[in-house]
């Protein structure tokens, strides 16, 4: 079975809602739309205080290269255009409108039928992708279109999606799988048209043997497409990581996957892409798990950006003695700081843990014991980055290879002193970087 | 839900439950087989010294941080325990009580707190207690009782030289090899001294510091701690196998000077050693990489000491001197990179 090399953790995988299909959450009252919602510059917004809007309807340009437009995931009236904060508590530009029933663009088809035939080429499904704002849904939320805009002498060899979904507790890749496989293969379809790939490979890892099999016997009619059955460990999702395991090729640090002729897109994605291209569909809703082992309600719903995240807490009933609300995976989520904050692109899961579960514990001194060394799984000294951090010792941590971390947090979860390793080797990460920046000035 | 309790922090936010506390007690379980079997052949001092033992490094530990360092006691984590027992097992049983309480302050005191405590120290602290007093208080800490099983101990405490001890003591015109086969000698004050076969080095009825003795109950203890992962293969068994080998061919090229390998492997503290005390994650690299060069150099220096040193035993001298190179070894052997 396949895998990569070094390092790795096994975390309980916690797939609470697994089986609980997907439902649609009811629209909101009013939608809260932030005009940052992935990697880049903010889209800039074309719509005023008091305009119509329809569900579709672009509300906010992307101009940078990498950036990614926003359209209205309701249909309304424009409240006001202001600063509100996110989950983190940190504000930025945001649209506000009032719901007014469910009307749709024009140009969009909203049809459940399943449209396999696709006769966009290379170029208009860029395009489209641009237009429709579609972002990385595993959580960076890099616009995508960016990924395939490349230079004359660049190749694709390989067209890796990655369906591994790591993560303990996430299920939403897992749901689409059962529930949209053959939206997704299509999906997939376009992006090897887009890519000029050879061939596709579809990474899951076999702790979800029964989607291996249902995808495995649907992508029979796609002979681009190849279902991989990797190794349940995490950080498998991880983009090197993943292109290491599927294919054995190493990104050089530093580098991006295409320097290795692969691109990669996380399942959901393509469920993105496919909307996109076949029904000219943007990204207006997305898809999100609802999990914690205090939960008696665990659920998968599709959710309108722009919805209340408090709403979609108080719907599954919020226990008594929650700690910490978290948006994303347990190893690499944030930490919810802002309960009256709202659904973005990013969002794929709430997480709910209780006190004795949130609290974190006094740590002690180091006690060398290496486990953070060995779970590395970009064979780093996470101990001695932390300790390099803490000192403010930046050369050095530049030296012990600090920027090629990519915050999994797999040194600080099978920490027995309970350090705060990854606090601290963020911090080193942001003040090397820096650091590196004003050198190159 | 109370807003004003809410957690905050960065990712990740689970995590794996290992703690220091589960992997010193650990250390602690796997060496009660030794323990049984070192009690099986010497008796009640056994008891008497490791119970005192123990109990005086965390007394010291205590007294340390409350009174010298005003830190929050940290006694409850068991690796004062560790020292403890660590530091009874490589004595002899009749070792004057006194004695291993001196012992247990060096080991804490100097070797562990003098350094900031758990996690700072350089050099293991049972091991430096350990040498400690052997250059201070050579004739008490290589007077040997012969081991014999419980039902035979009498009240008299019979006395005699470690199997390694014989060998760096036989008269230069007797061969190894003889002495081996033949399975004693007679020194010029005519007492018999057997060399021990390898069933018995192997089950530990022989003479040694207590706790070194019997093979099988350390390998027993290493195993456990291999399975709960609270150590790795790479230095006990670079230890073991680059003295087996380095042993093996200096046996190869004079076998009747040099002792056969086996011997090397079941003799003295190698095997305690190779378990338990080298592989300490404090005074050890840190890399798989590292570990080996540090389980490769301790085998050479003990062999090197054991054939051509002063002592007969080199354990704990090999481990003390590739303690004090492990900050090099992690700065030379860092682990394998990704993307380079």
């Amino acid at each position: 079975m396949k895998t990569f090399k070094i390092g790795g953790i096994h975390p309980e995988d916690n797939k609470l809602a697994k089986n609980s299909s997907v439902e649609s959450f009811p629209i909101p009252s009013q939608v809260t739309v932030f005009l940052t919602q992935h990697l880049g510059a903010p889209a800039t917004p074309i719509v005023a205080k008091g305009d119509k809007v329809k569900v579709g309807q672009l509300i906010g340009k992307a101009e940078a290269f990498i950036s990614a437009n926003i359209h209205s995931p309701v249909s309304g009236t424009v409240n006001k255009i202001d600063m509100v904060a996110d989950i983190s508590g940190y504000k930025k530009q945001a649209v506000v409108i009032d719901v007014e029933g469910d009307e749709w663009c024009e140009n969009i088809d909203t049809t459940p039928e399943l449209k396999t035939e696709i006769t966009l080429d290379k170029q208009a499904i860029i395009n489209r992708m641009k237009d429709c704002g579609i972002v990385g849904l595993g959580g960076a939320c890099f616009p995508t279109h960016v990924k395939y805009m490349l230079r004359p002498e660049q190749k694709v060899d390989f067209l890796l999606i990655n369906a591994a979904e790591c993560e303990p507790y996430i299920t939403t890749d897992y749901r689409l799988l059962l529930e949209k496989a053959d939206e997704c293969l299509v999906g997939i379809q376009a992006l090897l048209i887009a890519s000029d790939a050879p061939i596709a490979c579809i990474g899951i890892e076999n702790n979800k043997k029964d989607a291996i099999a249902i995808l495995t016997d649907k992508a029979k009619k796609y002979p681009q497409i190849k279902v991989v059955e990797l190794k349940t460990k995490y950080p498998q999702g991880a983009e090197k990581q993943l292109i290491k395991a599927i294919t054995k090729r190493e990104v050089p640090n530093g580098k991006l996957p295409i320097d290795v002729g692969c691109i990669v897109n996380n399942f959901t994605t393509t469920y993105a892409v496919y909307e996109a291209v076949q029904k000219n569909k943007p990204i207006v809703e997305i898809f999100t798990t609802v999990s914690g082992k205090m939960l008696e309600n665990r659920k998968n719903f599709r959710v309108r950006i722009g919805t209340p995240i408090d709403s979609i807490m108080k719907s599954v009933g919020i226990p008594e003695n929650t700690g910490k609300f978290i948006s994303g995976g347990p190893m690499m989520g944030k930490a919810i700081t802002n309960l009256n904050s709202f659904a973005v692109k990013g969002m794929s899961s709430i997480l709910f843990m209780d006190m004795s579960e949130a609290k974190r514990h006094t740590s002690s001194d180091c006690i060398r014991c290496g486990k953070c060394v060995a779970a590395c799984p970009m064979g780093l000294q996470p101990y001695k980055l932390q300790i390099l951090s803490e000192l403010e010792r930046y050369e050095d941590c530049e030296q012990f290879g600090i920027m090629n971390c990519m915050e999994c947090g797999c040194c600080q979860f099978g920490c027995p002193a309970f350090r705060p390793i990854l606090d601290y080797v963020r911090v080193g990460k942001n003040k090397t970087g820096l650091m590196i920046r004003n050198r190159q000035k | 839900m109370n807003e004003k309790l809410m957690q905050i922090s960065g990712s990740p936010h689970i995590h794996g439950g290992d703690s220091v506390k589960k992997i010193m007690w650990a250390v602690v379980i796997a060496l009660l087989p030794a323990f049984l079997v070192s009690v099986f052949y010497f008796g009640l001092p056994v008891i008497i010294l490791t119970v005192v033992s123990v109990a005086s490094c965390v007394v010291f530990e205590y007294l340390i941080q409350r009174f010298m360092l005003k830190k929050p006691c940290s006694i409850y984590d068991g690796s004062a325990v560790i020292t403890g027992l660590l530091l009874a097992f490589n004595v002899p049983a009749n070792l004057p009580i006194p004695l291993i309480i001196i012992g247990a302050l060096v080991a804490i005191g100097i070797a562990k707190m003098a350094f900031g405590g758990l996690g700072n120290n350089l050099f293991n602290p049972a091991i430096t207690a350990r040498i400690f007093l052997l250059v201070s208080f050579p004739v008490q800490m290589t007077t040997w009782p012969v081991a014999r099983p419980i039902w035979k101990l009498g009240a008299d405490v019979v006395t005699g030289p470690t199997p390694l001890g014989i060998l760096k003591e036989a008269p230069d015109n007797v061969a190894v090899d003889s002495l081996m086969q033949n399975g004693h000698y007679v020194t010029s004050d005519q007492v018999m001294h057997h060399i021990p076969d390898n069933i018995d080095m192997l089950l530990g009825q022989m003479g040694g510091s207590f706790g070194e003795v019997s093979a099988i109950a350390i390998l027993i203890g290493a195993i456990f701690l291999l399975i709960r992962k609270v150590i790795t293969w790479h230095i006990p068994v670079s230890f073991l196998l680059t003295a087996f080998i380095f042993g093996g061919i200096f046996w190869l090229v004079e076998p009747t000077q040099f002792a056969n390998p086996l011997f090397h492997l079941l003799t003295g503290g190698l095997m305690l050693g190779a378990c338990f005390m080298a592989t300490d994650m404090v005074t050890s690299p840190t890399s798989p990489r590292g570990m080996v060069v540090f389980g490769v150099g301790c085998g050479l220096l003990t062999i090197i000491i054991r054939l051509f040193g002063a002592y007969p035993e080199g354990v704990s001298f090999a481990i003390l001197i590739m303690n004090a190179l492990v900050p090099l070894i992690d700065k030379a052997f860092k682990p394998k990179a990704f993307g380079v």
